[in-house]
């Protein structure tokens, strides 16, 4: 490789990454300034107003919001994780009469964008008499994942053999047996790599709360963000600093789970 | 498939029969916890989605504000849709996002990709790979944050135009009728870029170095090297790359309801926000269900031929 192309690529990619971190560094520099004012994009402050993080983690009730975000995640993922293994191990691999129509219906979900059915769904929602709860995010989001679960866990059932299966039948087992003592314990990174999708879709998700759920101190992460900025539009320094407090979670579960979080993502889309 | 084994059971000698009629039960207990395992996924699927979709294409054909009675319109709201100057000014901007999100995150995500694999294969690469990913992760609410502030008037966009002897052309970059579109749209690069980096890196994985190599010896450069070899193995990887950002394009809503909210004017309203509006402000429930069978079915209608493309599975 001659060396003036690998300068002109590291060149490139430099660049690259400079504009990719530029609005967390705008962020950053402009959370430090006093609260109210108005600074430039990039500006290291005189007198920098670390404050102003511990302002912003008192507005925007940190420890609640992210109990509650909390709360919506386990409240949603365990179930979906669980109920879609089950569906895909008995559509992929028992294939029971009717699996492929099964599996069609699933598929017929997996592009269909949520602002399609959010309409009837706030009115549905509101007719279970759970708007304004966590419940109307959990329970929509669990139907929601399941299209992409669905086709996720069925991909990864489809490739196992069945000479397995049948050993163990030939052994007594039962079908439950089966799916819990022998394929639920192979599915193992499957299932690991769909945990960490729907944890960080369901952290994210925004529409949802948006539409069902008021109450910030009862939304998803992404839903509270959209609140805080509602109502500190104008206090520049301190929505960054909120923006920032309310990123970092995420920031910092993927800078710890990296590896296993790109292989995920990656999957999912290559899959989705 | 079990009519047929007993069919075909019938013919056999006894202790066959016995055998296959053994089998035949343990199949059919199969088929029962079967449809039991997937009972509870179908039924929040149909509750929660299929459900919600019937509704949708019901509510589209009346007039609706959303509490009092309603009234049947038939396809009147269909029409409007497809032909009210508002309407098609939201849905051509939804395919000139496309034009962003798919055709600069695809095309720049080939470049930084071959760069990372055929030419700085060191730590820079590794680096780039992880940092142009990280947009990827965060909520998109903190996306659009972040960008309607590097965007802003005294943001940093100007604030480096004005260094660079620019500063003639600073303006707000998202309030202005003619930037404000793309300037969405790049954000949308931005939070897509790694992704699809990332996707067409492992693509390149698994092309032979061979290839490359006998290119190299025909005197190829990394031009050729590029269009000849990377760009036709990585069908589809590209597809998927495609299908990814034209959905995420289409179907946007988080980024533009932070960032514009869909302003100035329509300038960057999108389907998304737009049944948003229509539903919850505006009380045009009919209207915005007939927007969104509408949304529902162009997302089909630009992703199946890709997928049907690359010959894969149907998605």
């Amino acid at each position: 490789m001659q060396r003036r192309e690998v300068v002109t690529g590291s060149l490139v990619l430099i660049v690259l990454m400079l504009v990719t971190l530029l609005p967390f560094i705008s962020l950053f520099t402009t959370a430090l300034h006093p609260s109210g004012s108005v600074p430039l994009g990039i500006d290291w402050p005189a007198n920098p107003q670390w404050g102003n993080f511990a302002r912003a983690f008192q507005v925007a009730d940190m420890p609640v919001l992210l109990f509650s975000s909390t709360i919506i995640v386990v409240g949603v993922v365990p179930i979906s994780v669980a109920i879609s293994t089950m569906a895909g191990f008995a559509i992929g691999h028992l294939r029971i009469p009717g699996a492929r129509a099964l599996f069609l219906l699933f598929l017929l979900g997996l592009t269909l964008p949520l602002e399609g059915i959010i309409t009837p769904l706030y009115y549905l929602v509101q007719s279970f008499g759970l708007l304004n709860t966590r419940l109307a995010i959990i329970l929509p989001l669990i139907g929601l994942y399941m299209p992409f679960s669905v086709y996720w866990m069925r991909a990864h059932f489809v490739n196992m053999p069945s000479e397995l299966s049948e050993a163990a039948r030939v052994d007594g087992a039962s079908t439950w047996d089966l799916f819990w003592r022998i394929h639920v314990p192979l599915a193992r990174p499957a299932i690991a790599s769909l945990t960490i999708l729907l944890c960080v879709w369901t952290w994210n998700q925004f529409l949802l709360a948006l539409v069902l759920v008021q109450d910030p101190t009862q939304r998803t992460m992404a839903g509270a963000l959209g609140a805080f900025q509602g109502h500190y539009a104008t206090n520049i320094p301190l929505l960054s600093a909120g923006a920032l407090l309310i990123l970092l979670p995420s920031l910092i579960v993927f800078l710890v789970f990296q590896r296993q979080f790109v292989a995920a993502l990656l999957q999912g889309s290559v899959k989705g | 498939m079990p009519a047929a084994s007993a069919a075909g059971a019938r013919a056999q000698d006894r202790p066959a029969t016995a055998l296959r009629r053994s089998r035949l039960r343990a199949l059919r207990r199969a088929n029962w916890a079967g449809w039991l395992m997937v009972a509870p996924a179908l039924l929040v699927y149909v509750i929660f989605v299929l459900q919600p979709l019937v509704i949708t294409v019901q509510y589209s054909l009346y007039r609706w504000d959303g509490i009092g009675a309603s009234q049947w319109v038939g396809l009147q709201n269909y029409v409007t849709v497809l032909t009210d100057q508002n309407f098609i000014q939201i849905l051509t901007n939804a395919f000139q996002l496309i034009l962003f999100f798919c055709v600069i995150s695809v095309g720049l995500g080939l470049v930084v990709a071959s760069l990372i694999r055929r030419v700085v294969t060191g730590r820079v690469g590794t680096a780039a790979r992880t940092v142009l990913f990280l947009p990827q992760v965060i909520p998109l609410v903190a996306a659009g944050i972040a960008w309607s502030w590097v965007l802003a008037l005294s943001g940093v966009v100007n604030q480096i135009l004005g260094a660079i002897g620019l500063g003639g052309i600073t303006q707000a970059w998202l309030g202005d009728f003619g930037t404000a579109l793309p300037a969405v749209g790049l954000i949308g690069v931005w939070v897509l870029l790694g992704l699809c980096t990332v996707l067409l890196l492992t693509g390149m994985g698994k092309i032979d170095p061979a290839l490359y190599e006998s290119a190299r010896i025909d005197g190829a450069g990394p031009v050729q090297e590029f269009w000849s070899i990377t760009v036709p193995s990585l069908r589809n990887e590209i597809a998927v790359c495609i299908t990814v950002t034209a959905i995420a394009a289409l179907a946007s809503f988080d980024i533009v309801y932070i960032s514009t909210g869909g302003g100035p004017g329509l300038a960057t309203m999108v389907p998304g926000l737009e049944i948003y509006q229509l539903a919850f402000v505006g009380q045009q429930v009919g209207l915005a269900s007939a927007l969104a069978v509408v949304l529902v079915l162009l997302v089909l209608i630009v992703v199946l031929p890709i997928q049907r493309m690359t010959g894969g599975e149907p998605l």
